[in-house]
């Protein structure tokens, strides 16, 4: 168990940049996971707190020391990869032993933890197997196994999720969060999905191109996203972006006022996020519905805003069978403390 | 799954195989069957007449005291050239794996000595030890050994494992190479992660996962020194001295070219082809076995 600790964390391959200078501080057992599109640094940045990748500036702490020239073995950290990297030769009792074995324990305690993780993870019955007789959800537990019977202070997971299929993914999601909580093991998480991020997160970092765009808790995230990228990447679907315009104390879209607001006149980018829409025959939001999903418990409606060609998506609750079709316009309005201002310069919150 | 595909009529599975057969057939059942029937007669000195003599020939060479030493050198001579050629190469390929700039230089450099026929890399040893006139027997004096493969039979083994085994280094390392190249690099880090480190990842990790690369390898430089070997042997040494470097190959040649005993010559084929059979077929029976994981 142990904090970690970023400062100002950058990384360059020869001349590109990739990581661009990152802050941040881990409590003891806190689950961070880090979020961001494909290629946006998740994956450089673990690997350099695993000790995989060098640090080109700045230092990593875990725990109480600087941990930027240490070799891996010696960061008491634990790794679970996205391909699992099991040792294809090594049953799953050695592959879970392996590190202990290389660490001196006696053969009866290697055993003890072994069994002991595979209790946890119900993998008892598989221990002699090797990794090509098991399943990838198996398989994606023998590699958990293997990172907690080391006892380390800190997990790396690298997208352990992203090759099981969706219904596993949800079990494993679970029970990675509460063995994680059990064991009290602080643990990095890197995920594109905002899903995965929104349900298992204590702070999440959001990243894009190598920042890191926002770092905070889900609700903080989601409720209050200080740039437009955390705003439109957290949230699903998707925030709905639009230029607007501020005048006399209101919103404007088009002319027409949203909602009032205390900020200085001038062009806005107007976040509203589509479950914060509602249907009004007096809303101020004219909305072209062009297609609408039923997904039972809500219903998406795709289209665009009256007189403008932008895009526009409205999630309202339940089944709306008849009343809404195609090419029907509908009214909604939006709540004055659910809209979201951005500088459509710097795309930062106002 | 296995992949087959099913033809309609027998006219163009006939054609397609019929050349491998016919090369097959001539090259090897037909000389094979020869070698049978001759090994059961003696020519007389002239050749003109022979005397069928049933199993007589192999009756007289596995009492022979000579074709027994043969054995013992080529098993000797085998074990050694396989050795020398895999691990220096196994070696190789870790250290150009290890590189990230110049990997491909070092390949280049590294594949040219296999290019070299083996009668032409036997002279180009021969001319360095040469005991007269040769750059590294010269060294040798000057350090005071006293370098002569042509009366000391280890030091003609010495030379022979080393002149046979140098072009095929080339070929092992382009095998490794290629193996250590399609280990995952996560297996690795995961390995470095949990603690071991690089000669332990090397022993624990990659070896076993390069061990079917390795078993095939074994297999191809165990055929290789029995049956390739001849154009080294018979430019270095000639078999000598005293027979110290007549593997069962060479004895072949010396007694049935040289020695115009074509009986006993053509029994020793089939008796070679016999160890040859049976040691490829332990080989893939009990090693095999154990390097599929
Ligand atoms: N060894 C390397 N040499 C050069 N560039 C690299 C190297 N590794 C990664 N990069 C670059 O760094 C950037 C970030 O890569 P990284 O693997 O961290 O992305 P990621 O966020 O994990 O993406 P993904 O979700 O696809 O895994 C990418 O643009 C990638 O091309
Ligand atoms: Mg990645």
């Amino acid at each position: 168990m142990a904090t970690v600790t970023l400062k100002n964390v950058k990384k360059s391959f020869g001349p590109t940049d990739v990581i661009h200078g990152i802050d941040v501080e881990i409590a003891d057992g806190e689950f961070i996971v880090i979020v961001g599109p494909s290629g946006c640094g998740k994956s450089t940045l673990l690997r350099m707190v695993a000790g995989l990748e060098t640090v080109t500036a700045g230092d990593i702490h875990i725990g109480d020391d600087r941990a930027n020239d240490k070799e891996p073995m010696d960061r008491d950290i634990a790794m679970v990869f996205q391909n699992y990297a099991l040792y294809p030769h090594m049953s799953v009792a050695q592959n879970m032993g392996y590190g202990l074995k290389i660490a001196g324990l006696p053969k009866d305690q290697i055993d003890a933890k072994v069994g002991e993780a595979a209790r946890l993870l119900q993998l008892e019955a598989l221990l002699d197997r090797k990794p090509r007789q098991l399943s990838g959800g198996q398989r994606q537990r023998v590699a958990m196994g293997r990172a907690i019977v080391r006892e380390p202070s800190v997990f790396l997971f690298d997208e352990p999720l992203s090759n099981l299929d969706a219904k596993l993914r949800v079990q494993m999601r679970l029970e990675i969060k509460e063995l994680q909580s059990k064991l009290g093991v602080t643990a990095l998480y890197v995920t594109h999905d905002q899903v995965e991020a929104m349900t298992m997160a204590d702070r999440m970092i959001v990243m894009n191109g190598g920042v890191a765009e926002q770092i905070g808790t889900p609700l903080e995230v989601y409720e209050s996203p200080r740039t437009l990228f955390a705003a439109q990447f957290i949230g699903s679907p998707a925030m709905n972006v639009l230029d607007a315009e501020i005048k006399d104390g209101s919103v404007r879209l088009g002319g027409v006022k949203i909602a009032p607001t205390d900020a200085a006149d001038g062009k806005v980018k107007l976040g509203i996020r589509p479950e914060h829409l509602k249907p009004d025959p007096s809303g101020p939001i004219d909305m072209e519905v062009q297609l609408s999903e039923p997904l039972g418990a809500n219903t998406l409606l795709h289209g665009r805003l009256r007189g403008s060609e932008e895009p526009f998506t409205a999630s309202l609750p339940g089944v709306h069978r008849t009343s809404i079709g195609s090419h029907q316009m509908l009214k909604l309005k939006v709540a004055s403390e659910d809209i979201h201002l951005f500088d459509p310069q710097t795309g930062t919150r106002y | 799954m296995e992949k087959r595909v099913t033809f309609k009529g027998w006219l163009l599975p006939v054609c397609l195989i019929a050349p491998q057969v016919f090369i097959s057939a001539v090259f090897f059942f037909y000389p094979a069957a020869q070698a049978v029937w001759q090994s059961l007669f003696i020519p007389d000195p002239f050749g003109l007449s022979k005397q069928f003599v049933g199993l007589g020939n192999f009756e007289f060479l596995l009492t022979d005291r000579f074709y027994r030493a043969s054995f013992l050198t080529t098993a000797i001579f085998s074990v050694l050239v396989t050795l020398v050629s895999m691990i220096p190469a196994l070696f190789l390929a870790v250290l150009a794996d290890r590189l990230i700039k110049g990997a491909g230089v070092y390949r280049t450099l590294l594949i040219w000595p296999y290019a070299v026929a083996p009668a032409v890399a036997g002279v180009l040893w021969l001319f360095m030890f040469n005991t007269r006139v040769g750059v590294v027997s010269w060294y040798l004096g000057q350090l005071g050994y006293d370098w002569n493969h042509v009366l000391n039979g280890g030091e003609a083994m010495g030379l022979v494992v080393v002149a046979s085994a140098w072009g095929r280094i080339s070929y092992n390392f382009l095998f490794f190479f290629a193996a250590l190249q399609s280990v995952p690099k996560s297996v690795i880090e995961a390995a470095a992660i949990d603690g071991a480190r690089f000669w332990r990842r090397f022993f624990t990790i990659v070896l076993p996962l390069l061990s079917p690369t390795t078993f095939f390898l074994l297999v191809v430089n165990v055929v290789y020194s029995f049956f390739e070997t001849f154009g080294v042997i018979h430019t270095i040494t000639s078999g000598g001295p005293q027979q110290s470097t007549t593997i069962l190959v060479y004895k072949v040649f010396s007694d049935g070219f040289v020695g115009q005993d074509l009986g006993s010559s053509s029994a020793q084929s089939v008796i070679l082809l016999i160890v040859v059979g049976l040691l490829t077929v332990v080989q893939f029976k009990y090693i095999e076995r154990r390097v599929h994981y």
